[in-house]
Order: structure tokens, then C-alpha cells, then sequence
């Protein structure tokens, strides 16, 4: 018989799938309106889950609608898609220092699963994340993704418009709800976040595209605090 | 199905995986030296900072949907709210914004 106890304690894929929950609401508005856009650009039904299935980056799938409907062709579409997810790479090798010593094919698998929001999700959670957690944690955001754009595309319709607007506020309070809490257990993370913040406003008011202004305001801020965190080390020692 | 959608679909898809699957891979079993490790245990707080500013200010048109977005979920977070909590917090007082 199972201890009693153990069931107070969930298992890490369900930890996931619960952390994910708060993901699966935010890209509800996004993943209907996206299926919306993707009938009125005339993708079909399977066309549209299959981008959805596939690619499941937000951004990337709505500047390819763009991009089609603007007539572009298919080279240009995927070098944006490209530069776009750039700021990936810095993600999944972040990610890497904190994930368990998983078989290589599991953290191949969950890689697919790396987005803005689950990479947060998992990067501030207490401790180490293993791919069962991974797993978990994207199950929900990738369902949700995919079957809210099929029914966007299949209603034709979004949320009612009030609603729409209101919860287009959602994925960004869902960044700050994790972002904050680190506030209060380690000074530098607020350095971190406002120095990248800066940044990154300063960079897109110049014009540089998204994809890059992102990965320039992470990296620069991320070397920078981590410079001085040695640098005050080496003054206390 | 149209066959140059499904390419670019299939395209999309590959460029979208790389980025995401590399470093996971290569780095398995890599130990980086230990600036370049506290880099990167830096990077999730500095994106979240470029996630969240300025994208958010944008959201609508009315710039105060953002500012007041932004201001409740700071607060939800602060008081030590879950993150569900802040997410549905926010989008409420957006709704009752939206609705005056």
C-alpha cells in the first residue's frame, strides 16, 4: 500500500501541469484570436492547428500571418521566425544550469516545449526542474495553444470584446507574478530586470527589430550585474 | 492542404527548434566556467524585465490599461499573491476598468 503522506506530495509531472495553468489561461485569448487571423488570411482548418502543432511560438505564427497576407514569400517569413526565436538560445542554455541530468532524448523532447512564458515558469521555480516537471508544465501550455486556435478558427470569433481586451494583460501579469517574489530573496534580481528593462526600451525606440533587442537587453544586463556581483566579491574577500 | 504552406509551416517549425533544443544538447554535461554559469543564472530575471518592459504599456491603446495592468499585478505580487492569482487579479481590474 502507498503511504498515506506521499499523496500530500504531487508528483513533479503534476507540479508542472499546475505551475502550467496559469500559462494555459494566457494563451487562451491569444491562441483564439490567433486561429481568428489565420481563417481571415485563408489558411484551412488543418493548416491552422498544424502551425499551431508545430511551430507553437506565439509571435513567430502571428508575423507569418502578416507576412502572408502581405503577399511575402516563404524564405523571408522563416529567417524572421529566425531571428525571432534567437533569444531562445539564451533560454535553453539558461535553462540547461538548472535541469537534472535527464537522458539526452527527454531534454530534446521538452526543448520543443520552451517558450517565453513556460522558460519562466520553470527558471524561477524553487530548485532544479526535471523533464517529468517539463513535461507537465507543457502539456498544459501546448494543449491549450493548440486546441484554443482550432477553436478560434472553427467559432471565427474571439471572446467577446471586453474580455479580450482585459485579459490581453494576462501573460505580462503572469511575468510579474513570477518576477516579483525573487525581489525580495535576492537584491540583484532587481537590478537584473530594470537594468534589461531599460535596455530593451531604449533599443526598440531606436528601431532595432524585437528579436534582437530582447537578447541584447538580457545579455547585457545579465553580464553586467554578474560583473559586479565578483567584482564586490573580490572587495569583501 | 496547400503544399507551400505546409512547407513553410514545416520551415518554421525547424528554425523554432533549433534555438531551443542546441544548447539543452550540447551543454548536456557541460560545466561552464563559473562566470559564464552565473550569467546565466542571471539571464531568467533580466528576461522577464525585457518581457514585461515595454511590451505592456502597449497592450492597448489607452495607455492607462497598461500602467494600471502593470500597477495591480505589482501589487498582487508584492502582497504575496500566487501567480494564478495575480494573472486573474489583473484582468479584473482591467474588466472593471474597461467597463467604466
Amino acid at each position: 500500500m502507498e503511504p498515506i503522506l506521499a499523496t500530500n506530495k504531487l508528483s513533479p509531472f503534476r507540479q508542472g501541469a499546475q505551475a502550467g495553468i496559469s500559462i494555459a489561461i494566457g494563451y487562451m485569448p491569444i491562441a483564439l484570436t490567433f486561429g481568428l487571423l489565420a481563417k481571415t488570411t485563408g489558411l484551412t482548418f488543418l493548416e491552422t492547428v498544424m502551425m499551431s502543432m508545430i511551430v507553437f511560438a506565439g509571435a513567430s505564427q502571428y508575423i507569418a500571418l502578416n507576412l502572408l497576407s502581405l503577399g511575402t514569400g516563404t524564405f523571408e517569413i522563416v529567417l524572421t521566425t529566425f531571428v525571432l526565436n534567437i533569444r531562445h538560445f539564451l533560454m535553453s542554455a539558461s535553462l540547461n544550469e538548472k535541469a537534472e541530468s535527464d537522458e539526452l532524448w527527454k531534454k530534446a523532447l521538452y526543448a520543443f516545449g520552451i517558450t517565453d512564458e513556460t522558460f519562466s515558469v520553470a527558471a524561477t521555480k524553487e530548485g532544479t526542474v526535471n523533464a517529468s516537471y517539463m513535461f507537465g508544465l507543457i502539456a498544459l501550455s501546448y494543449g491549450s495553444w493548440v486546441v484554443n486556435s482550432g477553436i478560434g478558427h472553427l467559432v471565427g470569433a474571439s471572446l467577446p470584446q471586453s474580455l479580450q481586451t482585459s485579459m490581453s494583460v494576462a501573460l505580462y501579469a503572469m511575468f510579474i507574478g513570477l518576477l516579483v517574489p525573487s525581489f525580495k530573496k535576492q537584491r540583484k534580481t532587481m537590478w537584473l530586470a530594470g537594468l534589461a528593462a531599460m535596455i530593451n526600451s531604449v533599443l526598440l525606440f531606436f528601431h532595432m527589430p524585437k528579436g534582437w533587442a530582447i537578447v541584447v537587453a538580457t545579455l547585457v544586463s545579465a553580464v553586467l550585474v554578474q560583473y559586479a556581483v565578483n567584482e564586490r566579491e573580490r572587495e569583501d574577500a | 492542404m496547400h503544399s507551400g504552406i505546409v512547407l513553410l509551416i514545416l520551415a518554421m517549425g525547424l528554425v523554432t527548434y533549433i534555438p531551443r533544443m542546441l544548447p539543452l544538447v550540447v551543454f548536456h554535461r557541460v560545466q561552464l566556467p563559473p562566470f559564464w554559469q552565473g550569467v546565466l543564472k542571471n539571464v531568467p530575471y533580466a528576461t522577464l524585465g525585457a518581457l514585461i518592459v515595454p511590451g505592456i504599456f502597449f497592450i492597448q491603446d489607452d495607455k492607462w490599461f497598461g500602467v494600471l495592468g502593470f500597477t495591480s499585478a505589482v501589487l498582487a505580487a508584492w502582497l504575496g499573491a500566487n501567480v494564478i492569482v495575480v494573472v486573474l487579479a489583473s484582468v479584473a481590474v482591467l474588466s472593471l476598468y474597461a467597463l467604466m
